[in-house]
């Protein structure tokens, strides 16, 4: 973890990350901790083959339609002709692979799985990224205000927090989504199920973050810089934004990194049991869901969501791992 | 009629474990045609308006096995359709259908009576006298009281919930008795001496002994009826009895001694004793068939899409593909705008490609065939040349859907939600199949899965229905007795606009079909009845109503050994159970 250095110390590992507590950029003449990090980052080939991949699962989401038109296919476009009609299972072998087809069709509709994937990770990329960023604002804001303050404040917060961890989320979240009404501020069908996503599971995950931030704020707040800007007279707000928060930027951030595969595989399983998007969003759980039927007969409709899955979660993990090793000071790397 | 919903929703909820035993299935598409019980298969479809291995050789166990219990097995409360069907074991009815293949089994003949009802007094009265030598288990007479008793039993529905209640409907329109635990006796039925029985019916009903036909309508003995636990271990009059039941689990049926052929020449009885296996896997199931396990499905609801797939691709002669009485269907409940306007309704219909939704149920062998309208083959008066709106043909009429749209005053088209229960594959198939079609005439649908095990208060809701706006609703339907008013009163009557559990989706409120029902209710006649429910039928089909889909049809596993096998139409295209046999 991060441990804040003294301040004093100016040669070493700087107390302060990039914004300074004056609030004015200064060129150091020692190395950022930011520096410091992305260096040691670089040298983590694992980790950047993890962050290549999630800039590449990221830019795919966000240019799905432009993927899916030079692929010549459309998410939602059905092929029946390619389904053979005794069993709804594609012709052809491997799930109907073929020239346009590059990773099959589905059963039943002929839809094209690689449109499919792409789309997918539209809403598996958007609930995990806006979902830990719901937890993270959340929980840095309720985990400063405990640690710093301490008192009745912590009391209450901390208590939520634990109670919060306790609570059965995913029964929650597709009970709260099954009661959710069709129309809601404006959205209807998808849009609803995915702001109650990102809201529920955000709403759960920030309890983790939390209890990161208040600890540290705990320790932070008997520092000596925080007590130098105190007996200086900083109020504190001041101290909260300008000494506290940029110390906890490297726990967040890593956190952050390992919630979203979290997230992305809490939305994975809300669309298997039926509460995520709704059809014909493409989704990787539903598509799971769907190939269970299929499991012996079209194994690779269930591979392919699967792989997908698989691969995004681990990319951010091991991107996270990297981030995490390279923000500790105590690294060795 | 629930049977279908309910056995339904539970198979789906079941189905989702089938996760699991991803980790432990194995393939079973290696073995060879050898599917335990030895023999060959009688062939494809041998089960089928036809018997399959037809014989009157005794011995064996049959061997069933579910994914599904009955909702119970007193025949007061019993309403699946697998559950009316193996009630037939250890119950018998007054009339009951003829033990023949397809369409001939919806012939009522007598069973506990010596001949079919004498009517009299204009068709208010119906007679029966019972055959000699009837017996229950026990050995005692089986008594027109008796029989009675067993009817009267389903006034007490505070006890007893959950089965049909014609009988009760047609005998006190009005509900004034309130059933044998509360109000004694019932003047409506009465027995002069104990092989007597006599009803009078306020109004006379030309299905009436379709309704007797039920076991609702079975002998219950005073002295054995235990309420509301009377169904883990039913008193039998028929030729089998319970020999242990432990519900989800299994169920041993054995013979009952004091049964006599001589006295019932619809059951054959052929088998020694008869076991059920419930699982909660329809996988697993459907392994057990295939690896010959087990002989039949209990449930009869078809073989899920891998069984499905080994067992026509390796052993087709095991194979039946019959028709069931059960319809899928669109209901546009005329509550929610644009659907008021028959237009709207008419380019929903032109606009659906029909052969999609055939393919997303199944095809035309695990799907059925694609319906022309709301009436099922299996109830007389069906007609499949009454397609008005050239449904046959498979694909959407896209011309004719945009000029109904411009008639309805919505050029561009429109948005509406449709409700799919989330427990039927099929039907959330359907539905996404009516979706990709309907979007390129401009009709913009969104699809609202809802709790299929709660389909009565929501979509049976009709104040529901509008507040969500739900213009379609997509459903499943089958006759609760093979008859234009089994099948089509509670869907089209107006009636039988209700509150909740409601089945009138559409809100048909039309005072030319309610009269016709009336009409054809009270011909006696069955043939001339059929012509006059048919003529509803097009009715219904003119105001746009419904969407129809398909004529559902299974692929139902019958082991090799099996003999006298068949499907009915009396038991909506499943088996007669009572009359398989095993050879040995």
């Amino acid at each position: 973890m991060t441990a804040p250095l003294h301040e004093s110390s100016a040669d070493t590992a700087v107390a302060e990350p990039e914004p300074a507590p004056s609030g004015a950029k200064k060129d150091i003449e020692g190395r950022s901790l930011g520096r410091i990090a992305w260096e040691r980052l670089k040298r983590d080939k694992v980790a950047l083959i993890g962050g290549a991949v999630v800039l590449f699962l990221v830019l795919a989401a966000i240019f799905a339609p432009l993927i899916t038109s030079l692929i010549g296919q459309s998410p939602n476009e059905r092929h029946e002709d390619l389904i053979d009609p005794l069993f709804s299972t594609p012709k052809g072998s491997f799930g109907g692979m073929s020239g346009d087809h590059l990773l099959g069709v589905e059963p039943v509709s002929g839809r094209d799985i690689l449109a499919r994937i792409v789309y997918g990770a539209r809403v598996s990329i958007l609930v995990g990224f806006l979902s830990a960023f719901v937890a993270v604002v959340i929980g840095t804001i309720l985990g400063t205000l405990a640690g710093y303050f301490g008192g009745w404040l912590d009391t209450v917060i901390s208590r939520i927090m634990d109670m919060l961890l306790a609570f059965p989320q995913l029964l929650f979240a597709i009970s709260l989504i099954s009661v959710m009404p069709n129309d809601m501020l404006g959205l209807t069908g998808t849009g609803v199920r995915l702001m109650v996503m990102i809201l529920v599971i955000g709403f759960f995950g920030w309890p983790y973050i939390g209890r990161i931030v208040r600890g540290q704020v705990l320790s932070l707040r008997e520092r000596e810089y925080i007590e130098a800007a105190r007996s200086l007279g900083a109020g504190r707000r001041y101290i909260i934004r300008r000494e506290l928060l940029p110390n906890l930027v490297a726990p967040i951030t890593v956190y952050t990194t390992l919630m979203i595969p979290t997230n992305i595989l809490t939305e994975a399983a809300l669309s298997f049991l039926g509460v995520g998007v709704k059809p014909p969003t493409a989704s990787w759980g539903q598509m799971l869901s769907n190939a269970v039927e299929y499991y012996e007969s079209d194994p690779m409709y269930m591979i392919i969501p699967g792989v997908a899955i698989f691969i995004t979660v681990l990319a951010f993990n091991l991107f996270g791992d990297g981030v995490r090793d390279a923000l500790d000071p105590k690294g060795t790397r | 009629m629930t049977t279908k919903r309910t056995s339904r929703r539970r198979l789906a909820a079941v189905s989702a474990l089938a996760v699991g035993t991803l980790l432990t299935a194995t393939a079973c598409g290696g073995n060879d045609d050898d599917n335990g019980g030895g023999g060959d298969a009688a062939g494809f479809n041998a089960g089928v308006n036809k018997v399959a291995n037809a014989s009157d050789k005794k011995g064996g166990t049959l061997r069933y096995v579910g994914v599904q219990d009955a909702d119970s097995w007193d025949t007061t409360r019993m309403y699946y359709g697998f559950a009316i069907d193996f009630s037939r074991y250890y119950s018998r009815t007054l009339v009951s259908y003829t033990a023949a293949p397809g369409q001939k089994s919806i012939d009522l003949k007598p069973d506990l009576a010596k001949s079919k009802g004498k009517l009299s007094d204009g068709g208010k009265t119906y007679t029966y006298e019972l055959k000699d030598g009837l017996k229950w288990e026990d050995g005692k007479p089986i008594t027109s009281q008796d029989i009675k008793y067993g009817i009267e039993r389903q006034w007490a529905q505070n006890v007893l919930s959950g089965g049909p209640v014609y009988a009760k409907d047609v005998l006190d329109p009005d509900g004034k008795y309130k059933g044998p635990y509360e109000g004694g006796d019932f003047k409506g039925i009465e027995t002069p001496d104990e092989k007597t029985i006599v009803f009078h019916l306020p109004k006379p009903n030309g299905d009436f002994e379709q309704m007797l036909a039920m076991p609702t309508n079975a002998p219950v003995r005073k002295d054995m009826d235990k309420k509301s636990k009377y169904g883990l271990k039913p008193f039998s009059s028929g030729p089998y009895k319970f020999q242990s039941y432990t519900p989800n689990k299994n169920l041993t049926l054995v013979r009952n001694k004091n049964w006599s052929a001589k006295t019932d020449n619809l059951r054959k009885a052929l088998p020694d004793k008869v076991k059920l296996t419930l699982l909660t896997n329809a996988d697993e199931r459907d392994k057990r068939l295939i690896n010959g396990d087990a002989d039949l499905d209990l449930n009869q609801r078809g073989m899920d899409s891998q069984g499905r797939t080994t067992a026509i691709k390796e052993h087709k002669a095991n194979v039946d593909n019959p028709q069931t009485g059960f319809i899928s269907y669109v209901a546009f409940p005329q509550s929610v705008k644009p659907f008021d306007n028959i237009h709207c309704r008419k380019a929903a219909i032109y606009g659906t490609d029909h052969k999609s939704v055939q393919t997303a149920r199944g095809g035309p062998m695990a799907g059925g065939d694609l319906a022309t309208n709301m009436l099922p083959p299996t109830v007389p008066g069906w007609d499949k040349n009454d397609d008005q709106y050239g449904i046959a043909k498979g694909s959407a009429d896209v011309a004719k859907a945009k000029e109904e749209l411009k008639k309805c005053g919505k050029p561009n088209g429109f948005k509406t939600t449709l409700a799919v229960r989330n427990t039927d594959k099929s039907d959330e198939k359907s539905a996404e199949a009516i979706q990709a079609s309907l979007k390129k005439v401009g009709i913009n649908v969104e699809i609202d899965p809802f709790d299929g095990a709660q389909g009565s208060s929501i979509v049976g809701n009709p104040d529901v229905v509008k507040k969500k706006g739900y213009g379609m609703v997509l459903y499943g339907w089958g006759p609760d007795f093979p008859s234009g008013q089994g099948y089509g009163v509670p869907l089209w009557n107006s009636k039988y606009i209700l509150d909740n559990g409601n089945n009138n989706y559409a809100l048909i409120d039309d005072k030319k079909i309610d009269s016709q029902f009336a009409d054809a209710i009270a011909d006696e006649d069955p043939k001339s009845a059929a012509k006059k429910y048919a003529e509803i039928n097009k009715e219904v089909m003119k105001g746009a109503y419904y969407l129809p889909l398909t004529y559902m049809k299974v692929v139902q596993w019958r082991a090799s050994h099996l003999t006298n096998v068949y499907s009915a139409d009396a038991f909506n295209g499943w088996y007669d159970m009572v009359n398989i046999g095993v050879k040995k």
